[in-house]
């Protein structure tokens, strides 16, 4: 095994330093029946090197992967373009081999790329701070409810209809085990969230930018509503759509969360991805996870990086700490930041632009091939569309012609059972979107 | 070797307490700040809370520990120490002074006499 | 000494903030520009924002930056990592090669079921594996990190016993005083009350203690198996009986699987539900602090609250279940950590059923060989053989000399080693916690233990040299309470 490197003369080497006549005498602390003989597990063989490649390669092959069709799907995991030079950075071993930086002197490189992180996380959505990262959107969302919960003192969180179904989903699961109560907000009617219900009691209204279905919400108005309740705004954002719209924190949101996925991170599926995490600096001490601070030597004057506020977190408060999260996402953060930094202002705008402008003509020209615009709302770059025939096998037609259509939007919303999401990115070429729309026109006939 | 005034009242939990007339005054020891290290961060609570004692009234933080805070006394919360918000450094090189934590009308002025005197509290501590 | 940080010279520069490079027209990327009409942006989106404060880097500067920050940066690449209870084994390469293939990497998550029968393959293998390795009857991978899975197992329990009315009246969770603070943390998540369990001298679960605890309002105990001392629960069969005579489940924290891998089971131990971290024992890169990767192994009886979507054979296929009416819900965005789950998959099948004892014994032999070799030093903090990792306690150089584990820690990065994990478990003073793991060499061992047994001489002859260690690195040791003070979590123009 060449990850197990001891030869026969280290082993009776080390048994002799240890005192002990055998491996297996190390283990006598174990009870006798809890123990199984070695190689006795019912597990498959083991495969060398090139069985094993040829083996996952095979497994691979079985999937429709996004490079085999032309992907109009999104709903939260974008096919966006990944330069080069994040897998570069992110495969270095120094990087990818490192654990949370405990020691900072030994980590420093981390640490400063956590901390541009931070500051970059922090613009895009226009607040004060970011902290290092969370698990995923969907869990970043939960843990900016809880931490609402916490700051009102009030039990109940209030959210849009219109937030991705799977946040919801989850934030059930968290809030059940919490013994919070939800309160759902109307959309489906519309498009966009309607703000007219009454929420006193609530400690937070969750909503999403551009939501679900594409659409820009109203944050100004969101702010009001949060306002007369006595609550927080809660933003769910996507990123790269914040790089052109006003963003949340000039509407005066209190916490804004979102996917990092569409900066740099491949979609595998929807894991490994990255929680994004931002609030106003009055709520620094509440924040869940991890934050890097910059400082200096305590005995000279240069500059460094630690993690900081740490009293906030599990290992320090147990039971008290303000989350139980430990790990952050750093890799997927590292992977952001050098996408964050190889488009910078100019190529996020342009990836922003070019993603508007593609949206529109897919819109203009599906319409012309059949199918109904569903909203009226302004949308970024994802849009609803009612088609006269069942979406899902609308859907599969499409598929086998190379095209993966968007998500039937049934299984989450039965008022929208004629319905598909369609995402339309900056990869998207005119002679694609122009395809999409002549086989859908073929299917729909 | 710490710094034990015999004109206080000490409890376990290393908080300290000074009735004048019907208001008692509560803070850590020298002991209890010298343990923490640099105190970076005090949470207090809101003026008008009634605490009974031994309920936890805040907590105090250093760079890598967190202790909660225990009023000695019964009482009602009269001032917080303001000043500890920008200038914590304050409850380690004035614990007793300067670093006070807050000030409780107490409805029993005798409620400190059950609690260790400076000996007492100085042989709890060796 | 060495210092094995990478290529740095004194005339190197020192690393500036991204920022302060940025130089107004560059770029680091050929972004693709839409064929599509252009559009008017303000008649579409309504309000637009003018500013957007991110640098502006060619592409050959960007990457020397971040090469220059991998220089002063330690993986396990780097050297020898021995962070206890982190399981800092190598990564194999073959790992990244196969999560990196696009018919893995480029799914979707929401792209039809019926399109991703080979990822589904992936999942219900690893999970497979996992059952027959730990003992459970089913596996899922839908958390996304260690303390995501414990809190899974919690909810799973809360579940169980709101299915059988004892919801309520079962509100206290057990945890050992040596237990990692994540478990407290995510009791605390679930609603839970705690209550600690002390540890006795030999590092054991007091049995008195439990006994004295076990009553019809303890929902679980969370036990962390071989113990954060890196010691077996002897005891453990008759504390699952005993926490199952009272009505309670128990949760077996999995951070210590390494030392279990092919040896014994927790599922046969009497745990009903444990989290794995395949970050630790299954090799997937660490990624300096995430993703992690939290699987959970659990009885049938908890089966029915799993959360959704489960992965699961049915007939001859695979099939992703989410019709279940007593699943707890989602716990995240969509199939957990994908990519993470294919490392683990082919680290399984390199191992397989000839060589999967092998991680267990050899982690468990160098672990022995480091408390041996350091005894006279370090003195172990009990008197029995360990497990996958050694705690040791270096009280008496505090005591005599005024040099704490921390000054030993530091010293060791001059010698060009990460240190062990310290100051934990909370229970013993001045500890360190050496987890040497499988992956290491005796020679590399022997390196690290000459280089403590030198710190431990130098602590007693010159101990100026630990207090003001390290000073081989980029910076020295850093203000941690100037930076709590003061604040600064990003860059602003005026900030530096």
């Amino acid at each position: 095994m060449p990850y197990i490197p001891h030869t026969e003369s280290d082993v009776s080497e080390m048994l002799a330093t240890i005192g002990a006549s055998s491996i297996d005498e190390l283990f006598r602390e174990i009870p006798e029946k809890l123990r199984v003989k070695p190689g006795a597990l019912n597990l498959p063989d083991a495969l060398d090197e090139p069985r094993l490649m040829a083996h996952l390669w095979s497994i691979s092959k079985k999937n429709v992967n996004m490079a085999d069709v032309t992907c109009f799907l999104g709903a939260g995991i974008y096919d966006r373009y990944i330069p080069a030079s994040v897998g570069a950075v992110i495969s270095r071993g120094e990087f990818l081999t490192a654990y949370t930086p405990y020691q900072p002197e030994a980590s420093q490189g981390y640490l400063q790329a956590i901390y541009e992180f931070q500051t970059m996380v922090a613009e895009l959505y226009g607040m004060d701070l970011a902290n290092a990262s969370m698990y995923d959107g969907a869990t970043s969302m939960a843990e900016a409810a809880i931490m609402s919960t916490s700051i009102k003192h009030r039990e109940k969180v209030t959210i849009s209809e219109a937030v991705h179904p799977h946040y919801r989903q989850v934030l059930a699961t968290y809030c059940w085990s919490m013994g919070i109560e939800i309160e759902t907000l109307p959309a489906v009617s519309g498009g966009l969230t309607d703000l007219s219900a009454n929420s006193e009691g609530t400690s937070c209204i969750i909503i999403q930018y551009p939501n679900f279905f594409g659409g820009i919400e109203d944050l100004a108005a969101a702010r009001e509503a949060a306002d007369k309740a006595g609550a927080l705004l809660v933003v769910v954002a996507d990123p790269v759509a914040c790089a052109l719209l006003k963003p949340p924190g000039a509407f005066g949101a209190d916490i804004v969360v979102g996917e990092g996925q569409p900066m740099g991170v491949a979609m595998g599926l929807g894991g490994p991805v990255v929680g994004l995490f931002t609030c106003k600096k009055e709520f620094i001490r509440q924040i869940p996870g991890r934050i890097v601070g910059r400082t200096k030597e305590a005995h000279g004057d240069k500059p460094g990086y630690v993690m900081t506020l740490r009293t906030r977190e599990q290992d320090i408060r147990r039971e008290k700490a303000t989350s139980n999260i430990c790990t952050n996402e750093a890799l997927m953060a590292l992977a952001a930041t050098v996408y964050m930094i190889a488009l910078g202002k100019n190529g996020m705008r342009k990836v922003a632009t070019s993603t508007v402008q593609n949206t529109q003509y897919a819109i203009q020209k599906l319409t012309e091939a059949g199918a109904t615009l569903h909203y009226s709302s302004k949308v970024f770059g994802e849009f609803v569309l009612s088609l006269p025939k069942d979406p899902a096998v609308v859907r599969d037609a499409l598929l086998k012609r190379g095209i993966l259509a968007g998500l039937p939007l049934g299984e989450f919303y039965p008022e929208l059972a004629d319905s598909i999401l369609v995402a339309v990115t900056e990869l998207r070429t005119k002679e694609e979107i122009e395809t999409y729309a002549s086989a859908l026109k073929e299917v729909l006939a | 070797m710490s710094n034990i005034p015999e004109d206080l009242k000490y409890v376990k939990s290393h908080e300290w307490v000074k009735i004048e007339g019907d208001v008692a005054t509560i803070g850590i020891t020298d002991f209890a700040q010298s343990e923490l290290g640099d105190v970076v961060y005090v949470d207090l609570p809101e003026v008008g809370r009634v605490l009974q004692a031994g309920d936890i009234f805040g907590s105090v933080e250093s760079v890598k520990t967190v202790s909660d805070v225990y009023a000695p006394v019964a009482g009602t919360v009269v001032e917080v120490n303001a000043a500890l918000g920008a200038q914590s450094e304050l409850i380690n090189s004035d614990p007793y002074g300067a670093g006070f934590m807050l000030k409780l009308k107490v409805a029993d002025a005798s409620a400190a006499d059950s609690l260790l005197d400076a000996a007492a509290y100085a042989a709890e501590i060796s | 000494m060495s210092n094995t940080l990478g290529f740095r010279t004194k005339r190197m520069p020192e690393p500036r903030l991204i920022f302060e490079q940025s130089n107004k027209g560059r770029i680091g990327c050929n972004v693709p520009v839409a064929d599509t009409p252009e559009v008017n942006l303000a008649a579409i989106l309504g309000e637009t924002r003018s500013d957007l404060n991110l640098p502006e880097i060619g592409e050959l500067e960007l990457l020397r930056h971040f090469t220059r920050l991998s220089h002063i940066n330690y993986g396990i690449e780097t050297g020898f990592y021995p962070l206890g209870s982190c399981t800092m084994k190598y990564n194999p390469k073959i790992n990244e090669k196969t999560a990196g293939l696009p018919g893995f990497a480029n799914l979707h998550p929401m792209q039809p079921v019926a399109t991703i029968p080979g990822a589904l393959e992936i999942l219900v293998g690893v999970q497979d594996m996992l059952k027959e390795i730990t003992g459970f009857d089913e596996i899922t991978l839908q958390p996304l990190a260690g303390a995501h899975g414990e809190m899974t197992c919690l909810m799973l329990i809360k579940a169980y016993f709101e299915s059988r009315g004892e919801g309520k009246q079962r509100h206290v969770v057990l945890v050992p005083d040596s237990a990692h603070g994540t478990n407290p943390a995510s009791a605390a998540r679930c609603g839970y009350d705690v209550k600690p369990i002390p540890t006795t001298e030999e590092g054991n679960t007091d049995m008195e203690a439990l006994a004295a605890a076990l009553d019809g309002s303890v929902a679980a105990l969370m036990l962390t198996n071989p113990s954060t001392l890196g010691l077996f629960e002897p005891n453990i069969e008759k504390i699952c009986e005993m926490v199952h005579a009272a009505g309670g489940q128990v949760f077996c924290d999995g951070a210590n699987m390494n030392a279990m891998v092919g040896t014994t089971r927790p599922g046969d131990h009497g745990f009903d539900c444990m989290h794995l971290n395949l970050h630790k024992t299954f090799s997937t890169p660490h990624g300096g602090g995430g993703p992690g990767c939290g699987a959970i192994g659990l009885k049938s009886h908890l089966e029915p609250f799993l959360p959704g979507p489960v992965i699961r054979h049915e007939g001859e296929t695979v099939i992703a279940d989410s019709d279940r009416p007593q699943s707890i819900g989602r716990v995240s965005g969509f199939y957990g950590q994908f990519l993470m789950e294919v490392r683990a998959y082919t680290y399984l099948r390199a191992y397989g059923k000839q060589k999967m004892a092998d991680i267990s014994r050899f982690s468990v032999l160098n672990a022995n060989y480091v408390r041996a070799r350091l005894k006279e030093v370090l003195p172990p903090a009990h008197d029995r053989p360990c497990m996958h990792e050694c705690i040791l306690t270096a009280e008496k150089y505090k005591k005599e000399n005024g040099i704490r584990a921390l000054d030993i820690s530091k010293r060791l990065i001059d010698y060009g080693f990460h240190p062990p994990t310290n100051y934990f478990p909370l229970i013993v003073p001045e500890c360190f916690m050496i987890e040497p793991t499988e992956t290491e060499t005796k020679e590399t061992l022997d390196e690290f233990c000459d280089a403590l047994i030198e710190i431990c001489r130098e602590a007693v002859e010159t101990p100026d040299l630990l207090h003001d260690a390290p000073s081989t690195q980029i910076v020295g040791r850093l203000d941690e309470t100037l930076a709590v003070k003061n604040l600064n979590v990003r860059w602003l123009p005026t900030s530096v």
